[in-house]
């Protein structure tokens, strides 16, 4: 008997053409064949999807949630990026 | 495949077009709408990014720190659009590489307005206004279009868009609002980049030869001069409340159609600068190659610092 672990699988689907692929959970699998059958199998049994992306979970690199002040604080005073900052005169339409 | 077997793809195909079924990537479509999709979201994702090289001249001489953070912010914006296309237009088998070959020798496309010089401060104000104007009337409509990944990065430049005309109009506005000179020189503007912005939409219906298959594939969903009415139509009340004066003399309010007549294009100017005799089409390029290669090193650097981390890494899990 092999002791070694089915590796764990990220899956994403497409519910509808023109949609991106959402993240919907994740499974564990032998092989990527697999997970895409078990994918089928546990995420779209009430027609969820199109179309399943699953992605072996050690590939997939995520930010560090301890670092998100450097990453994502420095957006916050750039006001200058949204349209509300700019003065246009109240008669000015579409824009 | 055998023709027939073609044939019914092929019906099955315009069939869910029809419809307003999206085409994804893995979906079968026929070669000719790959080919078609490749060419224009590729020159689009030009257009993007050889249209950051006129407003990126004015960064260092915007002037103030407001407006130069605003022209910063906007060339960035850009260069994330162009970004966004490349990806998509790579979902259809083309490579990265290959689309900058493309551009790089002339072979593919970019948007003319983008070979006119930016000679002066309110060139930003006429750009972001008039430029970015006439491209979110483009790309609204192309939200809706039938390839999925181009929808997508359509929904979202769309979005990030609303900020750079507005940019560029305070820029407008606050000129007219100052001295003679600073008026003289947002209608200098203006004059200049009118033109240049109707023929943005392309040739005269009559004209377009691929406008009818493009209807069909929602890869156009109002013809060239529907887009330009609608422009102008939009764009000719925001001058006058700024108090500038539409280089047209035969602009006029046509009651009857509730539209404006408007005078004729020079599309002897418009095929010469899309043949490569614009003004800048020469300096844009050079500056295009010019980037690309001068960072060639820094792109091998990444790959050779990538490449030695993977080694350090295996020898340390032996
Ligand atoms: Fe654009
Ligand atoms: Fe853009
Ligand atoms: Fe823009």
């Amino acid at each position: 008997m092999s002791t070694k672990n089915w590796p764990l699988w990220e899956v994403f689907v497409r519910s509808k053409n023109g949609l991106e692929h959402r993240h919907f959970g994740s499974l564990h699998a032998a092989d990527a064949e697999m997970a895409l059958e078990n994918a089928r199998d546990v995420y779209t049994r009430r027609n969820e999807g199109v179309s399943i992306w699953v992605v072996e979970s050690k590939h997939i690199t995520a930010s560090n949630p301890e670092h998100n002040g450097e990453l994502f604080e420095p957006a916050q005073d750039k006001v200058y990026r949204h349209p509300t900052f700019y003065n246009l005169p109240d008669e000015i339409k579409h824009m | 495949m055998s023709e027939e077997q073609i044939k019914n793809l092929e019906e099955q195909f315009e069939a869910r077009i029809l419809r307003d079924d999206k085409i994804e990537p893995k979906d079968w479509m026929p070669e000719k709408y790959r080919q078609t999709h490749i060419r224009q979201i590729s020159q689009h994702a030009h257009s993007e990014i050889v249209g950051m090289l006129p407003e990126g001249n004015w960064i260092t001489r915007a002037p103030s720190l407001r407006r130069k953070v605003a022209l910063l912010a906007k060339v960035q914006d850009e260069g994330g659009h162009g970004l966004y296309l490349y990806s998509a237009a790579e979902t259809l088998g083309i490579s990265r590489d290959e689309m900058f070959e493309q551009l790089h020798t002339g072979k593919a496309k970019y948007s003319s307005i983008f070979n006119y010089p930016a000679l002066t401060w309110a060139d930003m104000g006429a750009i972001g206004w008039l430029v970015d104007g006439a491209a979110i009337i483009n790309q609204v409509a192309l939200c809706g279009t039938s390839y999925g990944p181009y929808a997508r990065a359509m929904v979202r430049i769309c979005k990030e868009e609303s900020f750079h005309q507005r940019q560029g109009y305070e820029i407008m506005l606050k000129l007219s609002q100052g001295t003679q000179e600073q008026r003289d020189m947002a209608q200098d503007a203006l004059n200049r980049f009118w033109w240049p912005a109707l023929m943005m939409f392309g040739p005269k219906d009559e004209d377009s030869p691929h406008t009818a298959q493009s209807m069909k594939w929602k890869l156009k969903r109002k013809t060239n001069d529907d887009l330009r009415q609608q422009f102008i139509d939009q764009t000719v009340p925001q001058a006058e409340l700024i108090g500038l004066t539409v280089p047209d003399p035969d602009l006029k309010w046509n009651e009857e159609r509730q539209s404006y007549d408007f005078g004729e294009i020079d599309w002897d100017e418009f095929w010469q600068v899309v043949k490569g005799h614009g003004p800048c089409n020469k300096e844009r390029m050079d500056a295009r190659v010019n980037a690309w290669e001068g960072g060639a090193w820094v792109r091998d650097a990444a790959m050779a610092y990538a490449d030695k981390k993977q080694e350090r890494k295996a020898k340390q899990a032996i």
